[in-house]
């Protein structure tokens, strides 16, 4: 930044002493303007004296308000251990939780604000209240000390040979640029190694899975689906897995069943649904969070999260909020047993947008 | 040095006390030589003004968080597990559970002050994060990052970002449903980082979403890295701090030269020494009293279900509020690849916002072309372009911060989901500009009342009846340490184009002085000596 030409004279009369100790390197003003009329410091105001100062008798009545002060800490620690011990917790017995908490909280905060205050006290009314005054002294090192700072630097250079020897210097900086490669690497393990994109290709939907109740994991019978009912469904066999939790974040699904002339189905999915019962992720495209609020009148889904809204009539478009993609739908049918099935896994992968999600 | 360890010599018996400390603190020294130290800080000098308080009420807030956090690792179990709960809490009996969320409720319900602590630690740390929030507010309407304290303003800054991060990783700990929603949703995004964001969200959750490792991860970083980083970055701020020494606000008798207020020993001790004590006792006082983070009602994390109205920790709600003001459609696909704008375009405006904060003080000496120190803290009138500049900042973190409850807004206020998300994104874009320009008219309007009255005095509510009949109100001058505090700031005019040494106008100084030109242009000039002597001989 040159300042050289910001086109401010330097005025000697600009700056404190905090930059004017050393003039040579006194700094630029920038734009401020330098008044010769301004109005001047009137110096310190008169010292108010205090209760305390005025009348000793007060003195002693201060002291008694401090000592007590600190007198009701000590009763508020106690208090907090007695809290401790006489009112334990009683297993199954909630009350006894709050109770614990509030008599030994109370205790604690008599032990912390009796200190707090009489220490806050003490120096307000009893201390010395005159106000002090410090000088500064410009930040920067004087000239002779930041000299030295030089001199050590140049000695160090000078001694070692860093600056003149360029190829160990050269090698050295290579040597500390590669060294934390391995570091670096050695996180790859963090997870397994399977291809992420893979799994998020694929859910635990596959044809035939039964479609069950979340949590219980019991089948569905396409007639137990009765008009405007929505069901949270997992597939069949989940909860028996290891790891439920990630393929539950991927096989969530609702199942609505909405009058099959209110659906508006294009034709290459004409058979996803079964009599208007129509099954879509409950995982949102947005960023994860379950699209769980079912609207029953409008026939929407609406995240809680970011409040994207999407359309079952519509194949679950995105009618407002954040997110761009339709819900993905799980082709349905029915089994021999009339229990709902899939027909397939999901045909495209769930949950939130990732890079090689179109690949 | 002395080679004896001979005792101070004192001319009177001494009492056995003062033998003691006398002998304590020589031991000491000859070890230490740590009579410098106290010689050197002992009497330091500590101004006084209530928003000084801002900064310590966050440093003590940190030292509670650390006091309660370490009860709560000595019974905190970081493992995703699967539990079947067994507990006192009689409606989560016999469900399965992370070992994690286990014992949160376990700290909760089984042991005494367990609770207390849990809800001490919350407290403190959303007291901790709100306190550096006004801090920094205080430091940027005061002026007071102006050299030479732009690099702590910068620290401070890394350590309100330090303090979002432990926040955030704590919220996630219990392995609950609200925090595991949170985790998804950081998931979400960390997926919708083009090229490498599907392998981050991999590693970082060891598999796929949501893994069992994630919660000892962030243990790791909750309890180890980011405290022992945050550590280190408040004592170098610290540090700063007494090296810089405290800003003062302008009064009687200080200049940019002195520094004017209490020593650290013993007013300043026994002050901030007894503020620490009330702001723990505070903090216990608030957990006693009220419940934060039910865990016990949300229940153990499952991707399937979710409750209505889902809030994130208020701290972070700028970051989800942005993520919900995203227009619809905001995601396309490039050669195969998708890219999520809905999401990058989030993490741009935040990003950016939060740069802009941090470099404030670089921009604006830029502008002002200001090398000078200054230790006097500017009231914010009297810099009516940086309020402006504040006030637009925190209206468009307020109108994020709002967005992010929009459904509760929208359900209190009986008003449609869509209307309030239409209504924040108009009010993000114009908020902003209609702050900006009515902080500027409401400082300049202020400035000029401040003359006003150091020319004229103020009103005294006193009716005089002239020997006429006319009615007068009398004006009573203020002293003259009174009318400093409104005279005493600095004067400044744009910067003004002019060729340099080669005789060219470079874009650079075109840029610089439209800048400074529009940061200085609207300013009324203090009241000058001679304004004052003849306002008072015209009124006498």
């Amino acid at each position: 930044m040159a300042n050289a030409d910001d086109g401010q004279p330097s005025n000697p009369r600009v700056g404190t002493t905090v930059e004017k100790y050393n003039d040579d390197n006194m700094p630029r003003p920038g734009t401020a303007v330098v008044a010769s009329d301004d109005v001047q410091n009137p110096g310190f105001p008169p010292f108010r004296p205090r209760v305390a100062d005025l009348y000793p008798a007060k003195e002693r009545e201060q002291e008694r308000r401090i000592s007590g002060l600190f007198f009701v800490s000590i009763v508020g620690s106690v208090l907090a251990v007695a809290a401790y011990i006489a009112f334990p917790i009683i297993a199954g017995d909630i009350g006894s939780v709050r109770i614990n908490n509030l008599l030994l909280g109370i205790g604690i905060t008599l032990g912390l604000l009796g200190i707090g205050v009489g220490a806050v006290h003490w120096s307000k009314s009893l201390m010395e209240g005159h106000d002090l005054v410090e000088q500064r002294h410009g930040t920067r090192g004087t000239d002779a000390t930041r000299a030295k700072a030089v001199d050590v630097f140049t000695l160090g250079n000078k001694e070692s040979g860093f600056g003149r020897r360029s190829l160990i210097r050269n090698s050295l900086i290579g040597a500390l640029v590669v060294t934390p490669l391995p570091a670096i690497v050695l996180f790859r393990d963090l997870a397994p190694a399977t291809d992420p994109v893979e799994l998020l290709r694929h859910t635990l939907w596959a044809k035939g899975v039964r479609l069950t109740k979340d949590p219980s994991g019991t089948p569905i019978k396409a007639s137990e689906v009765t008009l405007g009912s929505a069901f949270h469904v997992i597939p069949e066999g989940l909860n028996d897995l290891h790891n439920k939790l990630e393929e539950k974040a991927k096989a969530a699904v609702l199942l609505m069943r909405l009058k099959p002339e209110d659906l508006n189905v294009s034709p290459e999915r004409a058979d996803w649904n079964y009599n208007g019962i129509v099954a879509y992720s409950k995982i949102c495209t947005h960023v994860g969070c379950p699209v769980a609020l079912y609207e029953q009148q409008t026939h929407h889904l609406l995240c809680p999260c970011h409040q994207s809204q999407f359309d079952i009539t519509h194949e679950a478009k995105v009618i407002f909020g954040p997110a761009k993609r339709p819900l993905p739908q799980l082709p349905i049918t029915v089994d021999a047993d009339g229990y709902l099935i899939a027909r397939s896994d999901f045909t495209q992968p769930v949950g939130p947008s990732f890079w090689e999600r179109s690949l | 040095m002395t080679t004896t360890e001979d005792r101070p010599a004192t001319s009177l018996q001494p009492t056995r006390g003062a033998r003691f400390t006398g002998w304590a603190g020589n031991y000491i020294d000859e070890r230490t030589s740590i009579s410098g130290l106290v010689k050197e800080l002992g009497r330091k000098i500590f101004p006084d003004h209530w928003s000084f308080m801002l900064g310590e009420v966050a440093l003590y807030s940190f030292i509670v968080i650390l006091l309660s956090g370490t009860f709560l690792t000595f019974f905190f179990q970081a493992s995703m597990v699967p539990v079947v709960y067994d507990g006192s809490w009689a409606p989560l009996k016999g469900i399965e559970m992370s070992a994690a969320m286990k014992s949160a409720l376990d700290i909760s319900f089984d042991i005494r002050g367990g609770l207390l602590m849990r809800q001490v630690h919350h407290w403190a740390a959303l007291l901790f994060i709100a306190s550096i929030g006004l801090h920094m507010l205080r430091i940027y309407f005061t002026g007071a990052f102006r050299k030479p304290r732009e690099i702590n303003w910068l620290i401070g800054f890394l350590l309100f970002v330090l303090a979002m991060a432990e926040g955030f990783t704590g919220y996630s700990l219990p392995d609950d449903l609200l925090s595991g929603n949170g985790l998804r949703i950081i998931d979400g995004m960390v997926k919708g980082v083009p090229i490498i964001g599907t392998w981050i969200s991999y590693l970082l959750f060891g598999g796929e979403f949501p893994g069992t490792d994630i919660v000892g991860r962030l243990y790791t970083l909750h309890i180890l890295l980011l405290p022992a980083i945050l550590v280190a970055a408040l004592g170098v701020h610290m540090l700063l701090l007494i090296i810089n020494k405290h800003t003062q606000f302008a009064g009687p008798g200080r200049t940019n030269d002195n520094v004017v207020g209490a020593p650290i020993m013993p007013v300043f001790a026994a002050k901030a020494g007894g503020f620490f004590f009330i702001v723990f006792g505070v903090i216990v006082l608030i957990a006693s009293l009220f419940t934060i983070n039910p865990i016990w009602v949300y229940g153990p994390y499952d991707p399937s279900p979710v409750s209505a109205g889902t809030q994130p920790d208020w701290y972070i709600g700028f970051a989800d509020g942005a993520l919900r003001l995203v227009p619809p459609g905001w995601e396309v696909v490039l050669g195969g690849y998708t890219l999520s704008l809905n999401i990058l375009v989030v993490l741009a405006v935040v990003g950016i916002f939060l740069v802009v904060v941090a470099l404030y003080p670089f921009l604006e000496a830029w502008i002002t072309g200001d090398k000078r120190e200054h230790h006097i803290a500017d009231r914010p009138r009297n810099a009516p372009v940086r309020t402006a500049i504040g006030a637009a900042g925190v209206t468009f973190y307020a109108v994020l911060w709002a967005a992010a409850s929009s459904d509760l807004i929208a359900t209190h206020f009986r008003l449609t989901i869509e209307g309030v998300i239409h209504g924040c994104q108009v009010l993000l874009i114009t908020g902003p500009i209609i702050a900006y320009f009515v902080a500027k008219r409401v400082c300049v309007g202020l400035q000029k009342k401040d003359r006003e009255i150091a020319l004229h005095g103020y009103e005294s509510g006193r009716i005089v009846r002239l020997p006429g009949g006319e009615y007068i109100e009398v004006h009573e001058q203020l002293d003259d340490y009174e009318r400093w505090k409104l005279v005493s700031f600095e004067d400044y005019t744009p910067l003004m184009i002019r060729p340099n040494a080669q005789g060219r106008i470079t874009v650079n100084q075109r840029v610089r002085a439209a800048a400074s030109n529009w940061f200085f242009e609207d300013r009324i000039a203090p009241v000058t000596r001679t304004e004052i002597e003849k306002s008072h001989s015209h009124e006498a």
